[in-house]
């Protein structure tokens, strides 16, 4: 409780210094050019584990993801490799364009949903739960098939309006602290949170292996950390406002990198 | 088995100082957290690490409870002949994992 208390206390302290030192005047996007993954945020140390593919922790997730790739499951006996052969080339950008519209519900849908589709509709095999192993697997094996590749810039007409609602998510105060993303992650990037550096909310790397949570979690795992963060109640997993803001942060980065499964602290 | 990681160069000159990195899939459960029942969640850590080149014990390491989860570990030996590096990992409940690499010395 009294760690608590402090916490609030610095909270407080870091959200009235964010008045007096904004980069940018608010609502003012981040120039593309000064953009910078979360990876350039980070320690020496933890680019190392990062890069190194035998010290990066999500690599046993992508050898994981690989098995289940292969491995035929569900009524049909059907395996991913079964219609989309080698991922290898099949697969190769495909995480730097999602989430992506999905003709049949008309919605956007996330990697995640996209896999779980997948199984339901052409394995006929039951949907994986989110954050479940099986999933982020799956996920950690198909982002790394876009590795280095930029994240598309997606002109899809019927994109747009998810997109927008994204947009609106993202510059919206939310929560006890009535915080926006945009008040840290576009306004104040660079500046200390605590003790941590705000980045600038890029999705480069997601799944990622955080060494905080000892395990690969999702995209959505993470803005629901922040969310919690700002004290406000978080949407469940694979709720659309959730996807809206990921395609939001995708566009944001649009053209940046991929570096999945990524490590972050 | 659990899921590794291991990296043990292919080939080598004789004499040559070789690295060896390893990671390994484990919870590395401390056993003094408390979960959601409020009991405390049993111990599940790895105890143990070894290196074996051509059945020479080269590298042990003894591990704690303070260490994170999916560990990884680094060492270096010295290449003396081609054969066999085997990396064992033996924990609680029973746990062992064991890969092997063959090394070419020239």
């Amino acid at each position: 409780m009294m760690r608590l208390s402090r916490l609030r206390v610095s909270f407080a302290l870091v959200c009235a210094s964010f008045l007096s030192s904004a980069p940018f005047a608010a609502g003012d996007e981040i120039p593309l050019a000064d953009r910078k993954s979360g990876s350039q945020f980070m320690s020496r140390q933890t680019q190392d584990i990062e890069n190194d593919d035998t010290s990066n922790p999500a690599m046993l997730w992508v050898l994981d993801g690989e098995a289940l790739w292969n491995k035929p499951t569900g009524a049909d006996n059907k395996a991913c490799s079964s219609c989309h052969q080698d991922a290898a080339t099949t697969m190769r950008g495909v995480a730097a364009r999602y989430p992506a519209f999905d003709e049949k519900s008309s919605k956007v849908v996330n990697l995640e949903q996209r896999i779980n589709l997948c199984r339901t509709d052409r394995q006929k095999a039951s949907p994986l739960a989110y954050e479940s192993r099986d999933l982020l697997a799956l996920t950690a094996y198909l982002a790394r098939q876009s590795k280095g590749m930029p994240i598309e810039a997606k002109d899809d007409s019927r994109i747009k309006p998810f997109r927008a609602e994204g947009e609106k998510l993202y510059s919206e105060r939310l929560g006890q602290l009535n915080l926006s993303c945009a008040q840290c992650h576009t306004d104040n990037w660079g500046q200390k949170l605590g003790g941590s550096l705000l980045p600038q909310a890029h999705p480069t790397a997601y799944p990622l292996y955080r060494l905080e949570w000892q395990t690969v979690g999702s995209l959505q795992r993470r803005l629901r950390n922040c969310m919690i963060g700002v004290r406000a109640e978080p949407y469940a997993y694979g709720d659309q406002e959730l996807v809206n803001l990921e395609l939001y942060l995708m566009w944001r980065a649009r053209g940046m990198p991929m570096e999945a499964p990524g490590v972050r602290p | 088995m659990a899921r590794a990681l291991v990296n043990v160069p292919a080939k080598a000159k004789r004499g040559e100082i070789i690295e060896i990195k390893a990671l390994i899939s484990h919870p590395m459960e401390s056993g003094f957290r408390v979960g959601t029942n409020g009991k405390i969640i049993q111990r599940d850590i790895v105890q143990t690490f070894t290196c074996t080149y051509n059945g020479e014990e080269v590298f042990k390491a003894r591990y704690s409870p303070a260490i994170a989860a999916n560990p990884f570990i680094s060492f270096s030996t010295r290449a003396t002949d081609s054969g066999e590096i085997v990396l064992t990992w033996r924990g609680d409940n029973g746990f062992e994992a064991v890969e092997t690499k063959q090394i070419t010395v020239e």
